[in-house]
This record gives structure tokens, C-alpha cells and sequence, in this order.
């Protein structure tokens, strides 16, 4: 019995650790999407298709395979010419005020949504380690 | 049979169609480019949110992201002294204004987003401060949007001043459109009026009023981006992001009601309906609004002669097709727009300077001049 209830309890603490310590990607998903909504929709459109040669599209954006450059750019911001799906755009997007876990939020969310997939789950510490 | 379909099915079609791609006359013309140019007065500030001018060599202006720069001929140098500012979504240092009597006692107006104490978040406050050579003092909190919230959107702002030594200043509804804009007990979705030492005027239209936020001017915003002090009407002219198709202009009067979000000409920027409401009685009708929306930032007159085919024409910068346009206005009606410095990018502010000149802030750049040639 008291075996059992030794079991049970470190059971209950890892079920406890493992989902303080990662969030899940649903979590994460939904969260992103009400981030979304709030600070990129504007330009970028609900349906992430952008605006041509003003607002670039993130609906099957060729700009996300760098992910890293997608993560530092909602960072710390992206000025100057890009060019994206074969379009080019040169303009500028400024820092959100995003934290770390927001910005893994929303970049889940833009990696998985409009017919992006990704097999990458981004988290508030990869975030946290891109450096300007 | 099939006859007499077809042409109220050809008719109605057509109309579906004019009415979706249709833009809100007047219709906007590109004018020959060539008649004027622009000299390069600061650069290196990615959004110059705010300008004032101290004289016809120097000026102050904002950078969201929390800096105020002294600009005096053409060399910039950082202000220090100013509060911490929250910069989140849309907001962050936003306007800046001098006193109307600063040459004597100094005083600047700023509004900030920030977020002292309370719920996450932040929200747009006015302060007023002493400005020496390069710092501020005596820096006071004169009002603070309440509640705080997380929220990206609709900060506002700007501060104008009218003949009567009132400031009016702006805040947005804060993305929070269904409960804000058309509550006077809560601040957002505001025009705001105050005398200059912060204090609320006796005359302002809800100070009698229960609950209501006292400083409240106008009500039923959006988020005015631009407002303007007409020096020869004495009215104040605003204009606000609307949702998609509802970017409008209004002439701001005391104690009403501009409709966000019961009435609107726009849609969602999703594409669906918000209120199939554009009047009601008890609210007002923009005097404009822009379709499509062009996402409209600072507002100005040209009130001096160096333009000659440009006096009294009202100025507004587009954040979303990155020119200028100007609006002829004849009785309070648009009869003509024209774009000015078509692609020069995200226009985010105009301004009239003491010189008479147009000076323009666009994003990713800085202050710019118009010379006509």
C-alpha cells in the first residue's frame, strides 16, 4: 500500500512537471492565434495571405523556412528589401513588445496555420537564445 | 422567360460588383510628382511618431519605441528623462506637443503608453514636463487610460491645443470595441479635454455627469491617429482607423457621439459584418471616410502661401499606401484628393511648421520637407 501510494504521488508530480515545464502545443496554438489576431492581422490578414507588394504573405511564405530569421524578426524587428514567394516588398515592421513565450506562441501558430505545416515546435527558450 | 431574368441578374451583378470595388469618391488622382521635392531635415528614426517645433531650426520628435530626440539643424540628440515607456503592439511614445506658451515656461506634452501600477498591461497617459537643452524635469502625470490591458491595438494619439488654452488628446478603444467606445464611465474610444495644467474644464460636456469619466470631450471612437486645430474655423478635425472601408474624418464637437461600433461604413478586415449600421440618430456621420481604408496617420492644413494651389487644403498621411494625400474641402465636404510623395513610404505624420513649409515623418526614415520646385 504504502508503495502504491509513494508511486502515485511521484506519478502525479511528473504529470505536474511536464506540463509546467512544456507547453503543449495545442496550448501554444490557441495562445498564438489570439496574438495573431491582436498584433499581425492588421497588415498581415487573418488569413495570412498579406497584401501584395505592401505586407508580405505568411500563408505559404517561402520567408519561414528560415526560422530563425522568422523568430529574430518578430523580435527585434525587419527593415529593408525581402523578397517572398518571388515578390519583392521593402518596408519596415517594428518590435511588437512581444516576451518570449508570446513570440513562440504566434510563430507556432504562423508555422501550423494557411496550409503551413511544421514538424518544429518553437519554444519560449529557443526564442529566448536567437540573439540580434 | 429567360430574357426577363437576364437583365436585372446582369444589373444586379453589376452592381454587387461596383459596390465592392468601388472607391469612395472623389476618386484619388496622381498628379505630375515633379513640381515638388523634399529635403531630408533628420533621418535614422524608425517610427517618428510625434513633432513639435521650438523654432524654424529646431524641433522635438518621438520614436515609439521610446526615445525623444532634439533636433536642431538636422543633428538629432536623445532627450533623457522620460518615464519608462511600455511599448506593446501600437503603442508607445506616441505624441509630442510644446505649451502654447513654451518659449516662457518650457513645457512639453507627451502621450506614452505605459503601465505603472496595477493589471498587466498598459495604457496611453498624458504627461507634461519641463524640457531643458537635452533632458526633462519636473515630468507629471497629468492623466492615465484606465484599465491597463495587454491588448496590441488602438492607443491613440494625439494632442492639439484650441484658442481657448484647452488641450485635447486622444486615446483608442484599446481592442476592446464592444465595451469602451460607447461608455463615458470608461476611458478608451475617446477624445479627451483638459486646461492646460491637467486640471478638467467646468465646461466639459460630463462633468455633471455620475461616473463619468470627466475628461471625456467626444465619445464612440475607434482610434484617432491624427487631429488638427483648425486656426480659421476654431474647430478640431480628427481622423481615426476605422475597421476595413471605415477610416473616417470627423470635426470634433463637444459631447457626441461618433458611433464605433454600433454604426460604421467598414466590415472586419476578415470580411465580416460588424453592424449593418451606418446612421443613427444621437450619432455623427463622418464628414469623410475613406474607401478603401488607408490607414490614416497625422493630419495638417497648409495654411501658408508657399503652396499657393495647396492653401487651406487639409494634409494626411497614409501608413498603409505610403503617400500623402490632400483633400480639397469646401464646406465641410472632400471635393478632391490628390496624392503628394506617392511610394516615399508609411507616412506617419505632416505637419505645419512655423515656416510655413509641410514637413512629413515617414517610417524607416525620418523628417522630410516639402520644397515645391
Amino acid at each position: 500500500m504504502k508503495f502504491f501510494v509513494t508511486f502515485y504521488f511521484i506519478f502525479i508530480f511528473n504529470i505536474c512537471l511536464s506540463l509546467f515545464t512544456k507547453k503543449p502545443l495545442q496550448e501554444s496554438l490557441l495562445d498564438g492565434q489570439e496574438i495573431y489576431e491582436d498584433f499581425c492581422a492588421q497588415c498581415h490578414l487573418e488569413d495570412g495571405k498579406g497584401v501584395k507588394g505592401i505586407y508580405p504573405p505568411l500563408a505559404k511564405s517561402d520567408f519561414l523556412k528560415d526560422i530563425n530569421r522568422t523568430i529574430s524578426s518578430i523580435k527585434y524587428g525587419l527593415k529593408g528589401p525581402i523578397i517572398v514567394n518571388g515578390e519583392k516588398y521593402n518596408s519596415i515592421m517594428v518590435s511588437q513588445g512581444l516576451d518570449d513565450e508570446e513570440i513562440s506562441d504566434v510563430v507556432n501558430y504562423i508555422l501550423n496555420s494557411w496550409g503551413n505545416s511544421s514538424d518544429e515546435i518553437i519554444t519560449e527558450e529557443i526564442v529566448a537564445s536567437i540573439k540580434k | 422567360m429567360k430574357k426577363k431574368i437576364f437583365a436585372p441578374l446582369l444589373i444586379s451583378i453589376l452592381c454587387l460588383t461596383s459596390c465592392i470595388s468601388q472607391e469612395n469618391p472623389p476618386e484619388i488622382k496622381t498628379p505630375d510628382q515633379s513640381k515638388y521635392t523634399t529635403e531630408t531635415i533628420v533621418d535614422g528614426i524608425e517610427i517618428p511618431w510625434g513633432m513639435d517645433f521650438i523654432n524654424e531650426n529646431e524641433l522635438l520628435v518621438t520614436e515609439k519605441k521610446g526615445i525623444l530626440y532634439r533636433v536642431s539643424n538636422g543633428k538629432k540628440t536623445e532627450v533623457s528623462g522620460l518615464p519608462e515607456v511600455y511599448q506593446r503592439g501600437q503603442g508607445g511614445l506616441m505624441d509630442v506637443a510644446l505649451h502654447p506658451d513654451f518659449n516662457k515656461n518650457k513645457t512639453i506634452y507627451l502621450t506614452i503608453g505605459v503601465h505603472l501600477e496595477g493589471e498587466k498591461g498598459g495604457n496611453t497617459a498624458l504627461y507634461c514636463a519641463k524640457l531643458n537643452e537635452n533632458s526633462l524635469s519636473n515630468l507629471k502625470l497629468l492623466y492615465k487610460g484606465q484599465p491597463n490591458t495587454k491588448k496590441g491595438q488602438h492607443w491613440g494619439s494625439r494632442i492639439v491645443f484650441d484658442q481657448n488654452n484647452h488641450l485635447y488628446f486622444t486615446i483608442g478603444d484599446r481592442g476592446n470595441r464592444d465595451v469602451n467606445p460607447q461608455d463615458i464611465s470608461r476611458d478608451g474610444g475617446k477624445v479627451y479635454r483638459l486646461n492646460l495644467d491637467g486640471s478638467i474644464p467646468k465646461d466639459n460636456p460630463f462633468i455633471a455627469k455620475e461616473n463619468a469619466r470627466k475628461a471625456i470631450y467626444s465619445y464612440g471612437h475607434r482610434n484617432p491617429q491624427g487631429m488638427v486645430f483648425d486656426k480659421r474655423t476654431k474647430k478640431i478635425w480628427a481622423n481615426e482607423h476605422g475597421p476595413r472601408g471605415g477610416d473616417e474624418i470627423n470635426i470634433i464637437k463637444r459631447g457626441k457621439n461618433y458611433g464605433w461600433p454600433i454604426i460604421t461604413y467598414g466590415i472586419n478586415y476578415s470580411g465580416t459584418m460588424i453592424t449593418d449600421k451606418t446612421k443613427m440618430d444621437g450619432m455623427e456621420q463622418p464628414l469623410y471616410f475613406w474607401v478603401p481604408s488607408i490607414a490614416p496617420s497625422g493630419m495638417a492644413f497648409s495654411t501658408s502661401n508657399i503652396y499657393p494651389k495647396w492653401k487651406n487644403s487639409l494634409f494626411v498621411g497614409s501608413l498603409k499606401f505610403e503617400y500623402l494625400e490632400r483633400l480639397e474641402i469646401k464646406n465641410e465636404k472632400v471635393i478632391k484628393r490628390e496624392k503628394v510623395l506617392e511610394s516615399i513610404g508609411r507616412v506617419r505624420n505632416v505637419k505645419e511648421g512655423p515656416d510655413g513649409y509641410l514637413y512629413v515623418a515617414v517610417e524607416g526614415n525620418g523628417i522630410l520637407k516639402i520644397i515645391p520646385n
